[in-house]
């Protein structure tokens, strides 16, 4: 399982589809990043007076992860397109299926991989918020908070990746309704969410972005985890159901 | 015998409404080489599939050195290295980091990976480009890669299915060379509906088509099968067509030229006994006769067709 995960990791960075998208998101938000501390800098003067004022890290450090968010949801479709569909149209899945492993193995294997390009990712991005250690007081822990429910987020976004990768052969139909289906979740607590407050209960608990922002402001509550822990075993086991199901078909 | 090292019981499959193997049941024991003949779309693909565990039989079973395919599928797939059709290649990989990764999910323990590796790099005659991209070799080399692919854990049956398929003369060869040095140490099934292919390699051969086995036996017993029961003789002096078609045993003649025959006879009969006396104390001037055989070809012909002529009307 390990092997399989360290495999696909080590063939991401073989590509040059890895470090363009380290390098075009960290290009990204090192911009976001000094708007938020130019932003900071032209208020700080006013609020300083303020007692109970929003300091550095809520101003810099939390918007920053919220934009690292939206752009996860970009390019995540991307890197997970290929798991499985690009083994499927290469016919290079039956050597995996021929091996002594079985399809949980396999599919928590490629998970782990990706998921761990996700966290070298999110670690880039948490290096520049922690640069500010040099000059001033950071909250570590809200940060850390914000860093757990990014990784849960990104830990979902792979697994509804690798299951539609599952479901195809071409990447490209892959990658495209992944990107459909996290954006349908990220926006379902839109629908109506000032006057129909009883009706949306259900569509905001599914959204994404509903159980993420408590956790940006260092929130962490159990239901929060635990829909993000449903999510991404709902999504694996699905993975795994599916190749099963294929090898009888 | 003694209990067969792989063995296949009443396998079906269909795609859809399509009966794509049908019922098909064979036995292969340790150190043979098993050839799988039939023509384009007649379940070889899919025969072999199913015994690399990669789609489920709808019917029958597979056991693998004791190990039951479908219920301990971990055990009996460490038994087998299967190369399909497209050979299943990580482009991006050179030669030996992908026989390494391969090592490793073939469960081979970590100490003895290193000379794993190398021996399938070395008994696959990769030595030269083991620090290629495998994307960037040829098709018999890559065609090679999977065979290593294949026998880099030593499983006890290597699968191969159409392992010449698109490669030029040399590189045939080079990979029957290979698959016979492969086969000294593991039985082998190959999926081929090249002819010649069978008749170099294998000791034993299953002929399939339309999804059914019509023929399963050795490779001597399908020669003697090749034996028709016809001669051709070449007498410079003949005699009157009807004084050699009144010798025992000869049921009809068929004039070629005027020094040429061909003599067709019962086969329990042969009459090249008295023909041959009787060229002598008559003087015929024998110069040719050539008992005639016929190739696998016509054989494989044969056994196919004599299958199809109930639903010929359909054809």
């Amino acid at each position: 399982m390990f092997t399989l995960a360290r495999l696909e990791l080590y063939r991401l960075f073989l590509s040059p589809l890895a470090w363009v998208i380290l390098a075009s998101s960290q290009l990204i938000l090192a911009y976001l990043f000094l708007t938020h501390i130019d932003y900071f800098v032209q208020i700080q003067a006013k609020i300083s007076a303020i007692p109970g004022a929003p300091g550095v890290t809520e101003l810099i450090a939390i918007p920053l992860l919220n934009n690292a968010a939206t752009i996860m949801l970009l390019i995540a479709p991307l890197i997970t397109m290929r798991l499985i569909a690009e083994e499927r149209r290469n016919d290079s899945l039956p050597l995996l299926i021929s091996a002594p492993l079985t399809v949980q193995q396999i599919v928590l294997g490629k998970f782990i991989g990706t998921f761990f390009f996700f966290i070298i990712l999110l670690t880039l991005i948490i290096l520049m918020p922690l640069s500010l250690l040099v000059g001033s007081d950071i909250d570590i822990y809200l940060l850390a908070g914000g860093f757990l429910g990014l990784s849960l987020l990104a830990a979902s976004f792979t697994a509804i990746g690798l299951f539609f990768s599952s479901l195809t052969k071409q990447p490209t139909i892959a990658a495209i309704t992944t990107f459909a289906c996290l954006f349908l979740l990220w926006i379902i607590d839109w629908a109506g969410s000032e006057n129909m407050v009883e009706q949306t209960s259900l569509f905001s608990w599914l959204s994404l972005v509903h159980h993420f922002e408590p956790m940006l402001q260092g929130d962490i509550a159990t239901s929060d985890i635990s829909y993000y822990l449903i999510i991404i075993s709902t999504f694996i086991l699905l993975t795994i159901r599916h190749l099963d199901s294929e090898r009888i078909n | 015998m003694t209990q067969p090292l792989l063995s296949a019981q009443g396998l079906s499959h269909s795609y859809g409404s399509q009966l794509a193997v049908d019922n098909v049941s064979f036995e292969i024991a340790r150190g043979e080489v098993l050839g799988f003949l039939g023509p384009n779309g007649a379940g070889k693909s899919t025969t072999m599939k199913m015994l690399s565990g990669n789609l489920a039989p709808a019917q029958g079973e597979i056991i693998i050195n004791g190990y039951d395919l479908i219920d301990n599928p971990k055990q009996a797939k460490a038994h087998i290295g299967y190369l399909p059709e497209q050979p299943p290649l990580y482009k991006e990989l050179s030669v030996q980091e992908f026989l390494n990764f391969c090592a490793q999910i073939n469960q081979i323990p970590r100490s003895k990976i290193k000379a794993a590796v190398a021996n399938a790099i070395d008994r696959c005659g990769l030595t030269a480009v083991n620090r290629r991209l495998i994307g960037n070799l040829s098709k018999g080399y890559q065609q090679r890669v999977g065979i290593a692919q294949a026998i880099i854990h030593s499983p006890a049956v290597v699968i191969l299915d159409e392992p010449t398929s698109g490669l030029d003369p040399i590189q045939i060869r080079e990979i029957r060379h290979l698959i016979r040095e492969i086969a000294n140490e593991h039985s082998v099934i190959l999926s081929t509906h090249i002819l010649p292919e069978v008749q170099t390699l294998c000791d034993r051969v299953q002929i399939i088509n339309q999804g059914q086995l019509r023929f399963n036996d050795t490779l001597e017993s399908l020669s003697l099968q090749m034996h028709s029961a016809s001669i051709l003789i070449e007498l410079l002096a003949p005699p009157a067509i009807n004084v050699i078609q009144q010798l025992h045993g000869v049921t009809s003649v068929s004039s070629l030229s005027k020094t040429q025959f061909r003599l067709h006879y019962q086969p329990d009969n042969n009459p090249t006994d008295i023909l041959l006396n009787m060229a002598v104390s008559q003087q015929w001037q024998l110069q040719q006769l050539t008992p005639e055989q016929h190739s696998l070809e016509d054989i494989f012909m044969k056994i196919i067709q004599h299958e199809q002529q109930p639903d010929g009307q359909a054809a």
